[in-house]
């Protein structure tokens, strides 16, 4: 349990002397959510339409944009052969990791989110639908996204390798979250979030185990 | 005779049997037997490329060897065996080390990993390693030299029986290398062993390493 407390505080320290860097994805995503209403069609009905979709795609590629960093520099820096040959579990340390990378990216994102509703017209009915999906959500991106880095972390550009292993994982995640803020204004929504919290949970239980294997693979 | 001679153990600590290794479809080399026991330093000779890295990090449980096998306290070790992991110790090409964390934090963050700590504080264990007024500086800002003494830190605070050390002398400079020197003498006293590379000799004056070499044909 220790290195598990050890390894959230030290990768939330790093992001804190870091923080430009830290805080790109919440800007890019804000930047994104900013920009479509000016794209499109700045009318009401149109926003309250599309406003639930462009949330959640922004949310979606400011987690994508940010996932490699999870693994990165402690490939490049030698921590993770440490973190490889420590006699503490792996997965629980993969688990700490996913936790703070959520910390760092996800929260934010969660945080942001009732300024940036408003901004997109959505009705403030359906903000509580819209916190919980991305409290339900967000945490999945996060552990799903772990899998991908640890198995791309071994190669130089494993970018675009990246995007394609993890953006068909991620895509229940949209069509349940973006599907429930749809149907808010009205409509039961139990199921989605129901969903979406199960996936969370599968995640979060599986996801450290295959990261965790995949990173044994990418480092030997 | 040495003195590090009377305190070697009979019954070796790692047993390398018909070992080989190969990186990407290249063989590095085959049929290695190696025996590492307390009380010892090894010390592993090749020219550059032959695969010193590669089977240190074998003999860590990082990568696993191409044939053959490796037995732990003459049990067959099983990669990924925790009570393993928490006797070995390994500081690779790249140190570990946090470049945006101070060293003090890099420290407490290995000790929390390692799981075992010897009770020497973070502190006494940098000011040993002649870094002491550093701890609190980014490691960034520090030499190369001072950066490897950090690394070679954990040493002291994490407690283990073997040593895995890859270059430990590269950065060093003489003061350094005497001061691995004694740390490498105390540990061997107290029975534990060191696996260590250098494709330079060095001149150590406490400890005398047992060299051998994974030259092809040597």
């Amino acid at each position: 349990m220790n290195a598990f407390i050890a390894i959230v505080r030290r990768d939330l320290l790093l992001a804190m002397r870091h923080r430009a860097e830290a805080a790109n994805p919440l800007l890019f995503f804000v930047i994104v959510v900013a920009l479509v209403p000016l794209g499109l069609n700045p009318r009401r009905e149109t926003l309250e339409l599309i406003a639930p979709g462009v949330f959640w795609i922004g949310a979606l590629l400011a987690t994508l944009l940010s996932l490699e960093r999870m693994f990165r520099s402690d490939f490049d820096d030698g921590s993770l052969e440490l973190m490889l040959i420590s006699p503490q579990p792996l997965p629980l340390i993969v688990l700490a990791k996913i936790l703070a990378h959520w910390l760092v990216t996800g929260l934010p994102l969660v945080l942001a989110a009732p300024p940036i509703a408003l901004l997109l017209g959505l009705p403030t009915s359906s903000l509580a639908v819209l916190l919980t999906t991305l409290v339900l959500g967000t945490p999945t991106l996060s552990a799903v996204g772990a899998i991908g880095v640890a198995l791309t972390v071994g190669l130089r550009r494993g970018g675009m390798l990246l995007s394609l292993l993890v953006l068909p994982l991620y895509i229940p995640v949209l069509i349940f979250a973006a599907s429930a803020v749809s149907a808010a204004d009205g409509l039961p929504v139990t199921g989605q979030l129901y969903l979406l919290g199960a996936l969370a949970v599968l995640s979060f239980t599986l996801a450290p185990l295959a990261a965790a294997a995949a990173l044994r693979i990418s480092v030997s | 005779m040495p003195q590090t001679e009377l305190h070697r153990d009979r019954n070796p600590l790692l047993e390398a049997v018909d070992l080989s290794c190969s990186r990407g479809h290249r063989t590095l080399f085959e049929n290695l037997a190696l025996q590492v026991s307390g009380g010892e330093v090894v010390q592993i000779l090749g020219a550059n490329g032959s695969g010193k890295t590669t089977l240190l990090r074998v003999l860590c449980g990082l990568q696993p060897p191409a044939a053959g096998s490796l037995r732990w306290r003459g049990r067959d070790m099983s990669p990924g065996a925790p009570e393993v992991y928490a006797e070995v110790q390994f500081i690779g090409h790249a140190g570990g080390v946090k470049l945006d964390l101070t060293p003090r934090e890099n420290l407490d963050v290995a000790i929390a990993l390692g799981g075992r700590p010897t009770g020497t504080t973070v502190a006494t264990a940098l000011a040993r390693l002649g870094i002491g007024k550093f701890g609190r500086r980014p490691v960034r800002t520090l030499s190369a030299g001072q950066r490897q003494r950090v690394a070679l830190a954990r040493l002291l605070t994490c407690a283990s029986l073997l040593w895995v050390l890859d270059e430990p002398f590269t950065a060093l400079d003489a003061d350094g290398v005497s001061i691995v020197d004694a740390m490498l003498y105390e540990h061997i006293r107290a029975g534990g062993a060191a696996i260590i590379t250098s494709h330079h000799p060095v001149a150590l004056g406490r400890v005398t390493p047992r060299p051998v070499s994974i030259d092809a044909g040597a």
